[in-house]
């Protein structure tokens, strides 16, 4: 069977990578017949209605699926493909309650003129009456005038044609009213760094959160994607460098609840919040074994901070230090040493670590840096245990990031790592030389010191 | 920090990694918590395999609390509903608020305030090297001198 599915436009580069996600999570064959990434429409090959509403249902950047009755450049041609495709079944919808909508992208219909489009569906002969709310049967008419790349803000005039039409049946709608609920700005404990509600619920959609599984973060800082995996039922648990990023300033001040607790109590999830702990993913006290359905996380980039890893930089006193008769390790307050770290380092613990942990066809979800000029293209690390499943950029001004999902390879396979890149740069010794990419972010835009230099030099 | 996370933790160290010693961690003085939770079979069922029984036995049996079986259940046994919402209760519900976690083979305490354990090394634990006279002050967990601090 065929289907359309109706897009939200945001996120491009997500958009099928989410879809496929679904149905590999699901277990049914898709396929996909057009997908076009200036428009809403995508028209899919699914088995039938069940697993369209499977692989739908989880979504959060479709808005919705249709069972796809007929498509056509021109109304002639859409009547035409209705008839072929679905004539024997008119007569189970005759007595059905329904609804006729009609929308349009990228331009627009007067009421009239849309009234005349759904009379001119009558030969669909359905007797049933129709309903505004709740019909028993909703069919929609959606028209692609073409986005108009010059400004594609603005609808194209009335009276052009649009250059596709389809027909369809409402099967089900996706999960997209759920980013409103997770929304940052309505979020109990948050930092500047918390990513966004709709990106994390489709890292986790990338990842396969779901239901008895057990999901961790790395780098968990505000928890933001523990909150995304439960809410499609996995367990989480995280741990972070620094335990103030998720211990939060109402527990660390004033003994109330831990700022990650406080979110998952939020959003009523509590038993799905498993724990958070301070470690170093170099020296993380997990042990090595295959028992993670999944990993997400977002490392830290070095942009805002330098890359720090438990440790001392070479040179420097590396005893035990002992005040008071105690060892200092053991007294209040110690704070452990950290140095500089390798951010190409850091992408391979972290691979090493997925191998390590993910139980077979188990899935890494991993944010990390590219950037839109050719001369700053990162490689995207590749391990001979996982398989890249698909890499999505979401573009910025002057930068961009992608989510690169892998899947834990069954022992005995491996993929083909030739593309990646092989580089170990632990031995730097500071952010700069360590990090390619602060680097040549800092190279395109340097640090504005020209302010404050200029006003001290004149008082 | 719950009792089903110290079952996927050990050492931090790195040369504890492959000494058995270090593996399950012991607690000390741990003051525990009981919270209810609403009951997920579907979790329960998917991570029993991944336990490491022998270490859950363990550490319930450090703890105090009443003798899990000895085998990890499987085949008819997962269909005891009792049997899975005790696991539930002892893996998720149970949390210890305040306490240490020692390895066996170092001596190394990890503190554990509010529910929240520290796995951060000092320096010259972080490093591979362990010089000798560590090992040998920390090689008796029970004689260590450090543990009334």
């Amino acid at each position: 069977m065929e289907y359309l599915i109706r897009f939200a436009q945001a996120h491009e580069s997500f958009r099928q990578a989410e879809i496929q996600a679904l149905a590999d999570l699901a277990g049914v064959k898709l396929e996909f017949i057009h997908y076009d990434k200036n428009s809403p429409f995508c028209t899919i090959r699914l088995p039938d209605e069940a697993a369209a509403r499977a692989v739908i249902t989880r979504s959060i950047i479709a808005k919705d699926i249709f069972e796809l009755w007929g498509q056509g450049t021109n109304f002639d041609e859409v009547y035409a493909d209705v008839r072929r495709r679905t004539e024997d079944r008119w007569a189970q919808y005759r007595d059905s309650s329904f609804r006729f909508t009609i929308d349009s992208f990228a331009g627009k219909r007067s009421s009239e003129k849309k009234r005349e489009i759904i009379q001119s569906f009558s030969f669909l002969g359905f007797k049933g009456p129709i309903r505004m709310k709740n019909p028993d049967q909703d069919f929609w008419v959606f028209e692609d005038y073409g986005l108009d790349l010059n400004s594609p803000g603005t609808p194209r005039p009335e009276g052009q044609e649009p250059k596709i039409i389809y027909f369809g049946r409402w099967i089900a709608n996706s999960s997209r009213d759920v980013v409103n609920k997770y929304d940052l700005k309505k979020r109990r404990y948050i930092s500047t760094t918390s990513m966004d509600a709709e990106l994390t619920l489709i890292t986790a959609n990338m990842a396969h959160a779901a239901p008895g599984k057990l999901f961790y973060d790395p780098f968990v800082g505000t928890g933001s994607f523990l909150v995304a995996m439960s809410h499609f039922g996995a367990e989480t648990f995280g741990s972070d460098i620094d335990g103030r990023s998720f211990r939060g300033k109402e527990m660390m001040e004033r003994g109330g609840t831990m700022g990650v607790l406080s979110n998952f109590q939020q959003y009523d999830m509590v038993g799905k919040f498993m724990d958070v702990f301070t470690s170093d993913l170099t020296n993380t006290p997990l042990r090595s074994a295959q028992f993670l359905d999944g990993i997400i996380c977002d490392p830290p980039y070095g942009i805002r901070e330098g890359l720090r890893v438990l440790g001392r930089r070479e040179g420097l006193r590396n005893e035990e230090v002992i005040i008071d008769g105690v060892p200092a390790h053991y007294r209040p307050g110690y704070i452990a040493p950290k140095k500089p770290y390798g951010f190409e380092a850091m992408l391979n613990d972290i691979l090493n670590f997925a191998v390590r942990s993910l139980v077979t066809n188990g899935r890494l979800a991993m944010w990390m840096p590219t950037a839109n000029d050719e001369e700053v293209e990162l490689a995207v690390p590749m391990h001979p245990n996982l398989e890249v499943v698909n890499v999505s950029v979401q573009p910025f001004y002057t930068w961009s990031r992608r989510l690169i999902t892998y899947r834990r390879l069954p022992e005995g396979q491996v993929s083909d790592v030739s593309k990646g890149r092989q580089k170990l740069d632990a031995q730097g010794m500071y952010a700069d030389e360590l990090n390619e990419f602060r680097r040549k972010y800092f190279m395109k835009n340097p640090p504005d010191s020209s302010k404050s230099g200029r006003e001290s030099s004149a008082s | 920090m719950k009792l089903i996370t110290v079952n996927f933790l050990t050492c931090a160290v790195k040369g504890c990694k492959t000494a058995a010693a270090s593996y399950p961690l012991h607690f000390r003085d741990a003051e525990l918590e009981l919270q209810e939770l609403e009951f997920q079979p579907e979790f329960i069922l998917n991570i029993i395999p991944r336990i490491d029984w022998e270490a859950l036995r363990v550490m319930a049996n450090e703890l105090g609390f009443p003798k899990i079986p000895d085998t990890k259940p499987e085949g008819d046994a997962l269909k005891d509903e009792q049997l899975l919402k005790e696991l539930h209760r002892l893996l998720l519900e149970t949390q210890v608020v305040e306490g240490r976690l020692c390895c066996g083979n170092c001596g190394h305490e990890y503190m554990i305030k509010e529910g929240i354990a520290n796995f951060l090394l000092p320096s010259h634990l972080g490093l591979i090297f362990l010089s000798v006279k560590l090992v040998l002050d920390f090689a008796d967990p029970a004689q260590s001198k450090y543990t009334k601090v």
